[in-house]
């Protein structure tokens, strides 16, 4: 009886947590489906309507937030800087699990470094040397930037991934006559690749996700959907509706990759730290 | 260490002629090279880092000048800007509220996430459903959350307030007080971030041992002395990674506060990065921006130092606890 009543009470604290955690989200929803005239009058009775998704969506509202935009944007610089950070991550994670050589450690702890240093103590000086060289408000620059952030997290990630092979795979192929490189993209990668594309996705995320950099070096042209959700707020007469549901969009792609990779996620967000 | 590259497969080979050299595949890279691989392979990844690392370098130049939008040719003050930084109260105050921040962020946090962990390792049916939607607040923008809960926080509007009605708390000024700002923001960072210390104390509760669990039942021992005794203990090293990845990311919290208060009411929720950006392109004082932020960085860079070693030291006890 008391087992009974102890299994209850603990299921009811575990939904009670649930509740705290998903009643935002749902309150987004309910917010986004509500007409301009009874934002604020109504709570939880009022007719729906899919006009606030269709202003987001459209040419932008009447003060001409291009949402669309700045959702390509978003798009565009984080594959961008994932693709960036797996070209140059790759083999450097590789280098690193395979070989101990002068300097190996001190770069993966100036990488890891990356990942808690203050993010203004790299962009204040960036913000000035970017309008010099013309790169404010551009693709590239926001890819370039966004390495502080995808590219520690797939070099460390990926070192333990080919630190977990064993490396006679790679001396067997090496013994058939394979080169260090064949060996390497023959045997190693294909080893790694759900590896790889966990990681990918995580980066993905995280610049995704990411305000403070193009809150700072962008100011149109290559805005992002973080730093476009607010914009919904200015104004003296705030959109709850429209700021809802610029939310609600803009958190989809994370929430859809998120759902692919939950197995891969405890070794992703610790860095390597911890493997489940 | 003799700074020759050796594959780890063949590390014991000191020197290139090893005994085992029988066993040595026919390579086609000729010897002299066979050292370089390495570096060649880092080579992209040392050239990026020295793109990140330049900017920071030049921002450490830059504090040792006026540099600002209205002295388009700043003079050289040395250490002028960091004794005024440590001279101003409101440095003072923004590391005290930063610090109030990390510490009541991340306690929650971990408390909060363990408990929710421990909830979830029992496996009920509820559980089991819910563990699935874990990571939801978690993969949502911080700016996001806090545009959420701006609007439900709102006083005379949102619909916390409009909630609480019955209770006869109808309202709150959530956002508006100084304290009510920083638990409001600590709110929102506890709503995001929770899922990621339950992830991993998860993933630690179920690659615990089951053996001392079993005999500790089997002793009789009761709920409590198991969850002090063994669980916690075994726990901590998990517990501990999540700690110090949570506290050093509440350090330098930015789009929450940004969004939520930007900082107000009056200085109540100014922390360190939103005081520097305000310095830094708001007011258009760069060097002295950048000041705030090299500060903050040695900071934050130390207590990494000391947290991570002490981590280490934790692991390898751990290490040492026969399974």
């Amino acid at each position: 009886m008391k087992r009974r009543v102890l299994a209850v009470a603990a299921d009811l604290a575990l939904i009670l947590y649930f509740v705290f955690a998903l009643f935002p989200v749902a309150w987004m929803v309910i917010l986004s489906l509500k007409p301009t005239n009874e934002l604020f009058s109504t709570y939880f009775s009022f007719t729906p309507t899919f006009d606030s998704y269709r202003t987001v969506l459209g040419a932008g509202d009447d003060q001409g937030v291009p949402f669309v935009r700045f959702f390509v944007n978003s798009l565009v610089v984080s594959v961008g800087a994932v693709a960036l950070s797996l070209v140059i991550g790759l083999p450097a994670a590789y280098a690193a699990a395979r070989w101990r050589f002068r300097g190996s450690e001190n770069l993966m702890f100036t990488l890891l470094s990356f990942r808690f240093a203050p993010e203004l103590t790299v962009i204040i000086p960036l913000f000035v040397l970017y309008q010099k060289l013309g790169l404010f408000d551009t693709y590239v620059g926001m890819v370039w930037v966004l390495q502080l952030v995808t590219l520690p997290l797939i070099v460390w990630i990926m070192r333990s991934y080919f630190s977990d092979l064993s490396p006679e795979l790679e001396q067997a192929a090496l013994l058939d006559g394979y080169t260090r490189k064949q060996a390497f993209f023959k045997v190693a990668l294909p080893l790694v690749k759900p590896g790889i594309a966990a990681v990918s996705l995580l980066a993905f995320i995280f610049a995704w996700n990411n305000f403070v950099f193009p809150l700072i070096l962008t100011s149109s042209n290559a805005q992002t959907v973080t730093v476009g959700a607010l914009s919904f707020l200015g104004g003296d007469r705030p959109k709850y509706n429209l700021t809802a549901a610029a939310a609600l969009v803009s958190v989809v792609p994370p929430l859809l990759l998120a759902l692919t990779i939950q197995r891969y996620l405890v070794r992703g967000l610790s860095f390597g730290a911890v493997k489940s | 260490m003799s700074g020759r590259a050796s594959p780890v497969p063949e590390a014991n080979h000191g020197a290139a002629s090893g005994a085992g050299a029988g066993k040595r595949a026919v390579r086609a890279v000729p010897a002299w090279r066979r050292p370089l691989r390495p570096y060649l392979l880092i080579v992209p990844a040392l050239l990026l880092t020295g793109g990140i690392l330049y900017p920071f370098g030049l921002g450490l130049y830059y504090t040792v000048f006026d540099f600002a939008a209205s002295k388009p040719q700043p003079d050289l003050v040395g250490i002028e800007n960091y004794r005024r930084i440590f001279t101003q109260s409101s440095f003072w105050d923004s590391a005290r509220v930063t610090v109030a921040y990390a510490i009541g962020a991340a306690a929650v946090e971990t408390v909060l996430g363990v408990a929710v962990a421990l909830l979830l390792h029992r496996a009920s049916f509820v559980g089991r459903v819910l563990e699935k939607i874990l990571i939801l607040p978690l993969m949502i923008a911080p700016v996001i959350a806090a545009i959420m809960w701006k609007l439900m926080l709102q006083p005379s509007v949102g619909v916390i307030n409009h909630l609480l009605k019955p209770f006869g708390l109808g309202g709150v000024q959530w956002t508006d007080t100084p304290t009510g700002a920083l638990l409001s923001s600590i709110t929102v960072d506890v709503w995001v971030y929770t899922p990621f210390v339950a992830i991993l104390a998860l993933a630690g509760l179920r690659s615990l041992p089951a053996s001392p669990f079993e005999a500790a039942a089997v002793d009789g021992a009761g709920w409590w002395f198991t969850f002090r005794r063994l669980t916690l203990p075994m726990l901590w090293p998990y517990v501990l990674v999540a700690v110090i990845f949570r506290f050093m990311d509440s350090l330098k919290v930015f789009d929450i506060i940004y969004a939520l208060t930007e900082g107000g009411p009056g200085d109540s929720t100014m922390v360190l990065q939103i005081r520097a950006y305000l310095e830094a392109i708001r007011f258009q004082r760069y060097s002295f921006g950048i000041s705030y932020m090299v500060v903050l960085w040695a900071v934050v860079y130390l207590v990494t130092m000391v947290l991570v070693r002490y981590l280490g030291r934790i692991q390898n006890r751990a290490a040492e606890v026969p399974g």
